[in-house]
């Protein structure tokens, strides 16, 4: 092939592309269910994160009861109230607070015993009794944790102001990185925006190719001299860009909606994003190759790539926590890697260790499903 | 590079054979088909549904490989070297490969950029293309907005984009009104004459193969024939006759004139019965059947297509008795006295979808015992009118009398006397033929012995018995279509709503339903139909065709061919008939706008 | 008489297309069945494996006993020692390890000598949730040992330690906490997939019509479509009670009929939903979507994960709405609370309500799609 036929031949196949995403451009632009499921649904998943899923425990409700009131007793329950953590409510008796607990009134009982204001000056014990509702065992642990943390600054303050002298042996400080306020909301975003990735990139592409299925349309590109790789080209760029608006809407909505702290760099965001896209694409185009009926197609994307994302992707629940056959599992659901990415990028910013191997391992993802697909696919209607 | 001996547009395929993988095994589409096309002429592939057009036509166009044998396009292997071929036919498949969401102009757009066609050349092409299709004053209106037919054209014109040399067209003409279709193939001829293009159409209305130079008859994976119209036309010529029995019902006649001997197929015609014989003999008409006038009819291609498929077939015609699936109705007829009453009384009857008036105004009635037909063009109302007779839709003003009740006020009762048999036989594909059977006996209200009874009565009179635990979803078609009236039947219905009941039905499995259809007439079971399908019209009583919600002519056969009737046209079909009826609305109605 | 015979014919033909059916067989066996499998062990707050480093500038006895009460411990793992502040930010920022343990030079000395003895936690909070439990079981360690110090030297705590006893769940585990849960979300998902794509699968292949023809009354149709539901959901729930008391060991201290009540209400309003969905849409996919739209938001408002009391009042309120909100409440406290149904009282009262009011508008729209 000399140098000028193989140029017109490489033109030809670039106008055919062009007419192929101008052709998809258009259909998203006019079919509302694309929208929809590229813009608004990111939209609204954010919001109902955002606002409706925090794993901090603010404002708890807890009982509180004293057997006797001393300035000592008096001196905790206003540290308790002057905490954002607890919302304390007093009870006249345990017996009551009991009640209170079985009601769900509170989530927590903390009862002072008679000798509590004694034991403190006295440097004896000092019977503090929790009793908290164990059913959620999160919220449970939080309302310990947070007990005790208000317990133990009371202590050290009383200790400053000169009326203990003895303090603990032992002591922790406690240093939290990246997010030292620990708000779930921060971490739990960055998540969620490989979820609508997933959701963008997969779900929504293998459903518009099985729709050109069903309605004949594939058949006809596929008596014109369009080749196989070129149709793929044209379904991926324009839900390549589709996928990048969604990412550049949740990322706009996280950083000024929310408030999530965004430390590391634009560009090292979108180009992990790209790498994660281009994966979720491919597992999008591998469905819709597979599957030729939107039904099947959307059934295989929600079971194969938005559950796992969303479950198994550390995006909620910590992965090293998992038995080790679902932490193997996890390995091969590339919404983990970009998870940790994305948490890295917001929290902690461009570290090059936390990025680079996750990288790799997306950009391999991304070589192999799109080689899979290349085997797979043929130009045939079988 | 194109053979010498291999001349531009021909098709060769030799010894072509390709199976499926079914759920009962192996299914053979095409069974070893050896063929050649002309170049420059129309192809008619002719067969029923699952004959293995599509099959051929995907074969030929390099999306489907064959098990064995060999295609050449102009001398390029599809099968091979798919792109080669691809660059050089036109092929629109059975469903429209078309953009709903994109225009007219814009999928015309993407298919010439597809093809390569360069910018500059466009305009010149598109000119021509938009004006034969009639699509000129459209070209910015969505895909999905344009009527059936319209998006056939624009199919057609897509893959007419860079002007190939051969044009594969699979069923292009399925569920266009008789009107459009005429258009269609219109088209389609200019195209030929214009062009020299070679087109090979599929089809399974019969009657199309007469507009085609060549045919082929394609059944059941094989080729049953080859050849022009002409000569398939001049194997039946001198056997064909045209049997008027006065004073006497067609539909009774009929069934007795097809079992006589040498009798190759009989059809109602309006008000003769169409009888072809397979020797040059003519039948031999017994004293017991009354007077019956023979005069010899010209041949067509239909006939010579049955006493082919006749002769692959060989069946021996059988006498059908109603009565074991009718036994109320055989007795009221013996009781009691022919009265005149109607079974369905439609008066003023109007139905709005918004500000849009699909049904405006309609008035007719139907007989007992007669076979009443509801036929139009696309979005002429007949579906709207037909879902509001079944009760499937509340009409917006207007009287609707079934079965002695009013649909609106008593749906429940109405229904009790309907049967509803529709056009894509709906059935449950997961259950079987006897679940299917028990489920819809039961919503009919039948139970204990008398359900049981019934049930096998109607597995042994459809011939469903073998099939009798088989899910519906993969009976053949014919069988299908037999459960769906055997379901439709279950509760003895005085009322049958038949929607396009046979089309795209094998010719053999078509005659046989209208045997049923003519004997439950003959029982006083009234029958509406509506159908774009000719033949189908010809077996009705009366008919009513339809044009923008209005009534357009209402008598039966004979009548509305008469209204027709001109010097140039001294004998219309039903077809001619209903073209001119609408045509000559639709110029009218241009005259007022 | 009569009538109840048809209507049993109906679900008798609803239960064959769904279960002679391979593909919606699969779809109601195998997800709900995975499902419950991963979400039981993926969806933990409990932590294992922690990965730590120790920063240990001390040479005396204590650091070395405080730290071998953190490799001893099954729920921490030892991944490096380091010797310089240096080495700290590497390890946490390369998520290396979630904890860095530092214990400065004098910790034995002022130990001994009743001055603070400090140790220094250094948390990755990149995932907030894990950090604060882990700090929860960084602080349990400490002052366990802080107080065996105290004791072996005779001296009386000086502190008061706070006696914590959980109820209902001793031990803290997340298992008990999410598996109930799950009852609840899987028969959700299963009854809405069951009725929000019937209907519209029998638009799809005409058999609508057909049946729209019989004498069968819209009443008979949503209830040939209601039944099989409800046996369906009922089946599958007691399906995977079964299996987490079985094979999670999730304890069900309450009474059967609490529980099976609660499940009657929530299947009730589970099919109301799945049924206005139906008679909504038009093809399969958008009853997939449908579904998809409404089971993701009440998933996650439903007090599921993450506590209801967490929440702006306004999603607090629109809660109220949410039937596995009200069911999530009955499952835990049946399972966890050994409740009764009087105590769940005003919970059966908002299912029953919330499914008549579905049903109700499910039939209104039902019989308005057919004009």
């Amino acid at each position: 092939m000399n140098s000028s036929s193989s140029r017109a031949f490489f033109s030809a196949r670039l106008n055919r592309i062009r007419a192929l995403v101008y052709k998809e451009s258009l259909q998203i632009v006019r079919d509302p269910s694309s929208l929809a499921i590229a813009l608004v649904l990111p939209f609204v998943l954010l919001l109902i994160f955002g606002y409706g899923v925090s794993l901090d425990a603010s404002h708890v409700p807890i009982a509180v009861v004293q057997d006797s009131r001393t300035p000592a007793s008096e001196g905790f329950i206003a540290s308790l109230r002057n905490s954002r953590w607890f919302s304390p409510k007093p009870y006249a008796n345990i017996h009551d607070a009991i009640g209170a607990l079985k009601r769900q009134d509170v989530e927590g009982i903390l009862w002072l015993r008679e000798n509590f204001g004694r034991g403190i000056e006295s440097f004896h014990n000092a019977p503090i009794h929790v009793i908290v509702d164990g059913v959620d065992d999160n919220t449970a642990r939080l309302v310990e944790g947070y007990l005790n943390n208000t317990w133990q600054t009371w202590l050290h303050l009383r200790a400053q102001r000169g009326r203990l002298s003895s303090p603990l042996p032992a002591e922790l400080q406690v240093r939290i990185w990246f997010n030292p306020d620990n708000r779930s909301r921060d971490f739990l975003i960055p998540g969620l925006i490989a979820v609508i990735m997933t959701l963008i990139g997969a779900l929504l592409t293998a459903l518009v190719i099985a729709r050109e299925w069903e309605r004949g349309t594939m058949e006809a590109l596929f008596v014109t001299p369009v080749s196989i790789g070129e149709i793929l080209v044209g379904k991926f760029i324009p839900y390549f860009i589709l996928g990048m608006s969604g990412m550049a809407l949740s990322v706009l909505m996280s950083r000024f909606l929310f408030e999530v702290p965004l430390r590391g760099s634009v560009i090292t965001l979108a180009l992990t994003s790209s790498l994660f896209l281009t994966t979720a694409l491919g597992m999008g185009l591998l469905i819709s190759t597979a599957a030729k009926n939107q039904f099947v197609a959307g059934q295989i994307a929600i079971v194969f790539t938005f559950l796992p994302a969303f479950i198994l992707s550390g995006f909620i629940f910590d992965i090293h926590s998992m038995p080790p056959f679902i932490q193997a599992i996890t390995h091969i659901i590339p919404a983990s890697y970009f998870v940790t990415i994305l948490q890295s990028v917001f929290l902690a910013g461009d570290i090059p260790k936390v990025i680079i191997p996750n990288s790799v391992a997306l950009a391999l993802f991304a070589v192999f499903l799109f080689a899979l697909i290349l085997r797979v696919s043929r130009k045939r209607i079988e | 590079m194109a053979e010498p001996d291999s001349p531009e547009g021909l098709i060769t395929a030799n010894r072509l054979t390709k199976t499926f993988p079914s759920p009962r095994g192996l299914v053979t589409a095409l069974d070893d088909i050896t063929f050649s096309l002309k170049k420059g002429s129309i192809t008619g592939l002719i067969g029923p549904d699952g004959a293995g057009k599509t099959t051929l036509m995907r074969l030929l166009a390099g999306l489907l490989l064959p098990d064995s044998g060999e295609i050449k396009i102009m001398g390029i292997n599809p099968s091979k070297d798919p792109l080669s071929v691809q660059g050089s036919i036109g092929y629109m498949p059975q469903k429209f490969g078309l953009y709903e969401d994109l225009s007219v102009q814009e999928n015309l757009d993407l298919y010439a950029s597809l093809q390569g066609v360069p910018q500059d050349r466009r305009e010149d092409l598109y000119v021509p293309l938009l004006a034969m299709t009639g699509l000129s004053p459209f070209q910015k209106r969505l895909a999905g907005q344009l009527s059936g037919g319209m998006k056939q054209k624009l199919g057609i014109a897509c893959s007419l984009v860079h002007q190939p040399p051969i044009l594969l067209l699979d069923e292009p003409t399925v569920g266009v009104d008789p009107v459009s279709r005429r258009e269609l193939w219109e088209i389609l001829k200019k195209l030929v004459s214009e062009s020299g293009s070679t087109l090979f159409v599929s089809t399974s209305y019969l009657d199309e193969a007469e507009r085609c130079n060549e045919i082929l008859i394609l059944y059941n994976g094989k080729i049953l024939g080859n050849g022009t119209p002409e000569a398939f036309r001049m194997e039946v010529a001198g056997r064909g006759y045209r049997a008027e029995a006065p004073g006497q019902s067609l539909r009774v006649v009929e069934p007795k004139l097809s079992v006589l001997p040498g009798v190759v197929d009989t059809v109602l015609e309006g008000s003769t019965v169409r009888v072809v014989m397979d020797s040059d003999m003519p039948p031999s008409v017994p004293q017991g059947l009354g007077k019956i006038l023979l005069h010899p009819a010209p041949p067509r291609f239909e006939d010579a297509f049955m006493s082919r498929i006749k002769k692959v077939t060989r069946e021996n015609p059988k006498t059908i008795s109603i009565d074991r699936l009718y036994p109320k109705h055989s007795q009221e007829q013996k009781n009691i006295p022919e009265k005149p009453e109607n079974a369905i009384d439609v008066e003023n009857l109007v139905r709005d979808f918004g500000t849009f008036r699909a049904v405006d105004n309609l008035t007719f009635h139907v007989r007992k015992g007669e076979v009443f037909g509801l036929l139009g063009a696309n979005g002429a109302g007949k579906t709207t009118t037909f879902r509001m007779l079944a009760g499937l839709l509340e009409p917006s003003g207007g009287k609707l009398i079934v079965a002695g009740k009013d649909v609106r006020k008593a749906a429940a009762q109405a229904r009790q006397n309907i049967g509803y048999m529709a056009q894509k036989f709906s059935l449950y594909s997961q259950l079987t033929v006897f679940q299917n059977l028990i489920f819809f006996s039961s919503a009919y209200g039948l139970s204990g012995s008398l359900q049981k009874e019934k049930i096998q009565n109607s597995l042994t009179f459809f011939e469903l018995e073998p099939y009798r635990n088989v899910s519906s979803g993969i009976l053949p078609l014919g069988f299908r279509q037999r459960l769906a009236l055997s379901c439709a039947l279950i509760h003895e219905p005085s009322i049958l709503f038949l929607d396009e009941p046979t089309s795209g039905v094998d010719p053999n499995a078509r005659r046989e339903f209208w045997h049923i259809i003519n004997a439950l007439a003959i029982v006083g079971v009234s029958v509406l139909v509506t159908t774009h399908f000719m033949e189908e019209a010809e077996y009705c009583d009366r008919l009513v065709i339809m044009a923008q919600g209005t009534l357009l002519a209402m008598g039966n056969p004979e009548e509305i061919k008469e209204k027709t009737r001109t010097p140039q046209m001294p004998e219309p079909s039903l077809e001619d008939a209903f073209v001119s009826l609408l045509s000559d609305f639709s110029r009218t109605q241009g005259d007022h706008q | 008489m009569q009538r109840l015979l048809r209507i049993m014919r109906l679900v008798q033909k609803e239960f064959l297309a769904l279960l002679r059916d391979k593909k919606s067989r699969m779809v109601l066996i195998v997800p709900p069945t995975v499902q419950l499998l991963v979400f039981s062990y993926a969806a933990t707050f409990d932590l294992n494996n922690i990965s730590y480093a120790v920063w240990n500038e001390d040479t005396g006895i204590y650091s070395r006993q405080l730290l071998a009460r953190f490799s001893g411990s099954p729920n921490f793992k030892l991944v490096g020692t380091i010797t310089r502040e240096q080495e700290v930010a590497p390890l946490i920022n390369n998520r290396k390890v979630l904890l860095v343990l530092h214990i400065r030079s004098n910790f034995s000395r002022n130990l001994l000598s009743s001055n603070p003895a400090t140790i220094e936690a250094l948390l990755d909070g990149r995932q907030s949730n894990t950090a604060m439990i882990l700090l929860g079981y960084v602080e349990t360690i400490v002052n366990n040992y802080t107080t065996d110090v105290a004791t072996a030297r005779g001296i009386p705590t000086p502190i008061a330690p706070i006696a914590l006893r959980a109820w209902y769940n001793p031990n803290l585990k997340s298992r008990w906490f999410i598996v109930p849960g799950i009852v609840g979300l899987l028969t959700l998902v299963v009854t809405l997939l069951v009725t929000a794509l019937s209907v519209a699968r029998e638009r799809e292949e005409g058999t609508f019509d057909q049946l729209l023809v019989t004498p069968l009354t819209p009443l008979d149709i949503i209830l040939g479509k209601v039944l099989p539901g409800f046996v369906i959901g009922m089946v599958e729930a007691t399906g995977i009670i079964v299996l987490a008391v079985l094979i999670f060991h999730i304890p069900l201290r309450g009474s059967l009929e609490a529980l099976y009540l609660g499940l009657f209400l929530f299947i009730l309003s589970g099919l109301g939903v799945g049924l206005m969905i139906s008679s909504l849409v038009s093809t399969q996919q958008q009853g997939l979507l449908g579904a998809f739209l409404f089971l993701v938001p009440s998933i996650i408002l439903s007090g599921f994960a993450s506590p209801i009391a967490n929440m702006p009042t306004f999603i607090q309120d629109l809660t109220l709405l949410n039937p596995l909100r009200y069911f999530m409440v009955i499952l835990r406290e049946v399972f966890l609370q050994g409740a009764g149904v009087s105590i769940l009282l005003p919970e059966y009262a908002a299912l029953l309500g919330i499914g008549t009011t579905t049903l109700l508008l499910a039939g209104h729209f039902f019989r308005r799609g057919l004009r």
